[in-house]
């Protein structure tokens, strides 16, 4: 377990690398070891759309105009205890910034979530033309994503509102995010999945206990399914009627990259969309540190990436169209990443806009090849969402969105161990020569043979 | 007749009716009679210039209007028209 003293030093970017602590032990400690803090800062939910108000409880939807829910705080209260020295006095993890995040107070039972590394990536970046790129490294959370963040904001809600199930529609990485913090909680999973999902994904969810119930249909299918199952049954699911609370979490993202770089925003950011709550949280938290007065204002552009084969915002983006048109059949190695019905499209599509970043469509081979460069020059394996977030990045650098002396941050959000496959996309399968990366074919346990091997590839 | 299935938040507008019977051979023409019987839905699934609500998905027999022909989708006796948020999401 972490202790007081191993809080991770985040001043200096150049020991970004080396001195960020990891996550463990962010988790199950007691909530006598933090700071009070009073739950005047939540002050509600507020519709996004028509601003009307909403008491705080598990609802989603506006009931005059249908618009999302959003919670809102009172961020004069949460500038009073959330300073610099605040947040370096407290553990790692993501309740380091409590005061910005809609619990009201530190869950005495979690995962160790969040205080993932920011890596300067100079190998990736000399080889994509950026000067100082980073890389927010969240394959190294507990369930292998970034999901875990909006998760455990959700379940600690889901515990403080009674529920008893906990529940999800996935592509994914939610299933097995949704799994892992209800097991931890004691709480009923309840996981809905696309019925073709890769099985790595669905054995994941399945090790922690969670009822997983495969859907034949898209991922949007099971997401208009679930809105009808938690209305019917009462269940938590932390995507549909948590989501004003969920989503949340990822703001969590905002607050490390600013930490992580002592402090400072960046010029770049680049993230996938999927739905999009996370390319607009991430935005949100850094308005949030902003206002508090703990980072100095400055533009950042957002670029989002998306796979081509279900990119409903890249294509409004693209056409400069007002609304987004929905993908019906995505068609995508980027299994996390395919819907087709985005719930936060138009505020995604808005923000690439106004802060003049973009919206990339990233082709599965691009993807692919992306996954294979980010190993082979920095060590990190990423699932498919961070190859096309890599490959995004490079389109961006190529089309001018970013310049060669941009500082840039790339948000790379899943385990390549969930995707396996996704590697070799579009390569054909062939046995690897002396010199090359690849499988070897088999050979005896002789060095005659190794030598016949070795030396005759070359 | 149709029947339009009437998720929580709509319920205080149809006296708590989770389902209600409709006429109609479109998707339009069935949600102007549930307006017509619950005037109180109006304002929330119509807007000022009688648009259906940005924020409103409609759906016959589990498939989005977007994918048929919107509000002029024709619907059958029968036929079950689901109206939800255009929400949730995540993945």
């Amino acid at each position: 377990m972490t202790t007081e003293t191993a809080t991770p030093t985040a001043t200096e970017p150049t020991g970004a690398r080396s001195m960020m602590a990891s996550a463990e032990g962010a988790g199950d400690r007691t909530s006598a070891t933090e700071p009070a803090t009073p739950s005047s800062r939540i002050v509600g939910l507020r519709c996004r759309n028509c601003r009307r108000p909403e008491p705080l409880g598990p609802s989603y939807v506006c009931p005059a105009c249908f618009g999302p829910l959003e919670v809102e705080y009172d961020l004069a209260a949460a500038r009073a205890s959330l300073t610099r020295s605040t947040v370096a006095s407290r553990p790692p993890g993501i309740w380091r910034y409590l005061e910005l995040l809609p619990v009201d107070a530190v869950p005495r039972r979690g995962l160790a979530v969040g205080s993932t590394p920011l890596l300067e990536a100079s190998r990736l970046g000399s080889e994509l033309g950026i000067g100082r790129l980073w890389l927010k490294d969240d394959t190294r959370n507990p369930t292998l994503s970034f999901k875990d963040r909006p998760v455990a904001v959700a379940a600690a809600r889901a515990v403080e509102f009674g529920f008893d199930v906990l529940a999800c529609a996935s592509t994914g990485n939610l299933a097995g995010a949704v799994a892992a913090a209800a097991a931890a909680l004691g709480l009923r999973a309840y996981v809905f999945i696309p019925a073709d999902l890769e099985p790595a994904k669905v054995e994941h969810a399945l090790a922690y206990g969670a009822t997983v119930v495969p859907i034949e249909g898209t991922y949007d299918e099971i997401n208009r399914l679930s809105l009808e199952v938690a209305d019917e049954e009462g269940w938590a699911f932390v995507n549909v009627n948590l989501r004003p609370y969920y989503a949340e979490g990822s703001k969590t993202l905002a607050f490390e990259i600013a930490e992580g770089l002592g402090w400072r925003l960046p010029d770049v950011i680049v993230a996938p969309i999927a739905s999009g709550a996370l390319f607009t949280k991430v935005a949100r938290g850094i308005e949030e540190l902003v206002v508090l007065g703990l980072v100095e204002p400055r533009p950042v552009r957002f670029v989002g990436a998306q796979p081509a084969g279900c990119a409903p915002v890249a294509t409004a983006f693209a056409r400069g169209a007002a609304d987004i048109a929905p993908v019906r059949t995505p068609e995508t190695i980027v299994r996390s990443l395919a819907i087709g019905s985005p719930a936060d499209g138009l505020y995604a599509l808005e923000l690439a806009r106004t802060s003049r970043g973009s919206i990339e469509a990233v082709p599965d081979a691009a993807t692919a090849a992306a996954i294979r460069r980010l190993a082979a020059t920095e060590g990190i394996f990423a699932e498919t969402a961070g190859g096309v977030t890599i490959a995004a990045v490079e389109q961006a650098r190529r089309a001018g969105v970013i310049g060669p002396d941009d500082e840039v941050v790339a948000l790379v959000t899943g385990n390549g161990v969930k995707t396996p496959d996704a590697r070799t996309f579009g390569l054909e399968p062939r046995p690897a020569g002396p010199d090359e990366p690849g499988l070897a074919p088999p050979i005896r346990p002789s060095f005659a043979a190794f030598e016949a091997w070795y030396r005759g590839g070359r | 007749m149709s029947t339009v299935r009437i998720p929580p938040v709509l319920r205080s507008a149809t006296g708590g009716a989770k389902q209600v019977e409709v006429a109609g051979t479109t998707v339009g023409e069935a949600l102007e009679a549930l307006v017509g019987a619950y005037p109180a839905l109006r304002a929330q699934l119509f807007g000022p210039e009688g648009q259906l609500n940005r924020f409103v998905n409609i759906y016959v027999n589990d498939t989005d209007v977007r994918h048929l022909q919107d509000v002029a989708t024709p619907i059958a006796e029968r036929d079950t028209i689901v109206i939800l948020p255009a929400m949730a999401g995540g993945r």
